[in-house]
C-alpha cells in the first residue's frame, strides 16, 4: 500500500525533527512546544560535553579495527553540532596523562548517549506516545 | 577540579537531571525521581568504594 501525501509529509517532518533534536540538544522538544524540557536539555547536555572537554577527555576517532574506540566515537557523535564545533577547533585531543582523562571520557560519551535518548523521547512525543 | 567525589557528584547530577526530565512530565515527579537517582548514584559509589577498600591496587 502506497503512503499518502499527508503521511509522506508527516514522515518528512519527523525526520527533520529528529535531525534537529540530534544536531542541537533540546531542539526537538522546543520544536514540539515543550519549552522547559527543551531548555534543560539545551543547557545540561552541552554543559556536560564542555566539562568533558575541560577534563581532558578525548573525542575518539572512527577506528573500526578497535571496536570499543569505534563505539565511543559513535557515542561522541551523538552530541550533534557541539561535537563538530569542538573537533574543528581542535578540542578533544585527550590528555592520557591527566588525572581526569577517564572522567572526561565518561562525560563526553554519556553526554552523546543521553542526547540520543533525548532524540528518541522527542520522536515519541511527536508520535503522540507521551 | 580533581576531586573524585566532586566529579562523581557532578556527573551524577547531570545524568539524574536529564533522565528525570526524560522520564517524568510533572515537576514534582521529576524532582523526586531525580533526587532518588542522584542519591542512589552517590550511595552506591560510596558503598562500592568502601567494599573495594581492602583490595590492593
Amino acid at each position: 500500500m502506497r503512503a499518502t501525501a499527508a503521511e509522506e509529509t508527516q514522515s518528512g517532518t519527523l525526520v527533520l525533527l529528529c535531525l534537529a533534536a540530534w544536531a542541537i540538544p533540546g531542539a526537538g522538544h522546543l520544536w514540539l512546544g515543550r519549552r522547559t524540557k527543551g531548555l534543560i536539555f539545551l543547557v545540561a547536555l552541552p554543559a556536560m560535553f564542555a566539562i568533558g572537554l575541560a577534563l581532558h577527555g578525548r573525542l575518539f576517532p572512527f577506528d573500526l579495527s578497535e571496536p570499543l574506540v569505534g563505539l565511543a566515537a559513535l557515542a561522541d557523535v551523538g552530541m550533534g553540532i557541539p561535537y563538530f564545533i569542538a573537533s574543528s577547533l581542535g578540542y578533544g585531543a585527550g590528555e592520557v596523562r591527566a588525572v581526569t582523562y577517564e572522567y572526561g571520557n565518561a562525560f563526553l560519551i554519556v553526554a552523546g548517549l543521553l542526547n540520543m535518548l533525548v532524540v528518541i523521547d522527542a520522536f515519541d512525543v511527536a508520535m503522540g506516545r507521551k | 577540579m580533581q576531586s573524585h567525589l566532586a566529579l562523581l557528584a557532578t556527573f551524577a547530577f547531570f545524568v539524574s537531571l536529564v533522565l528525570a526530565v526524560i522520564a517524568k512530565d510533572d515537576t514534582r515527579d521529576q524532582l523526586r525521581f531525580g533526587g532518588l537517582m542522584f542519591g542512589g548514584f552517590l550511595a552506591s559509589a560510596l558503598v562500592l568504594g568502601w567494599l573495594m577498600y581492602p583490595f590492593p591496587l
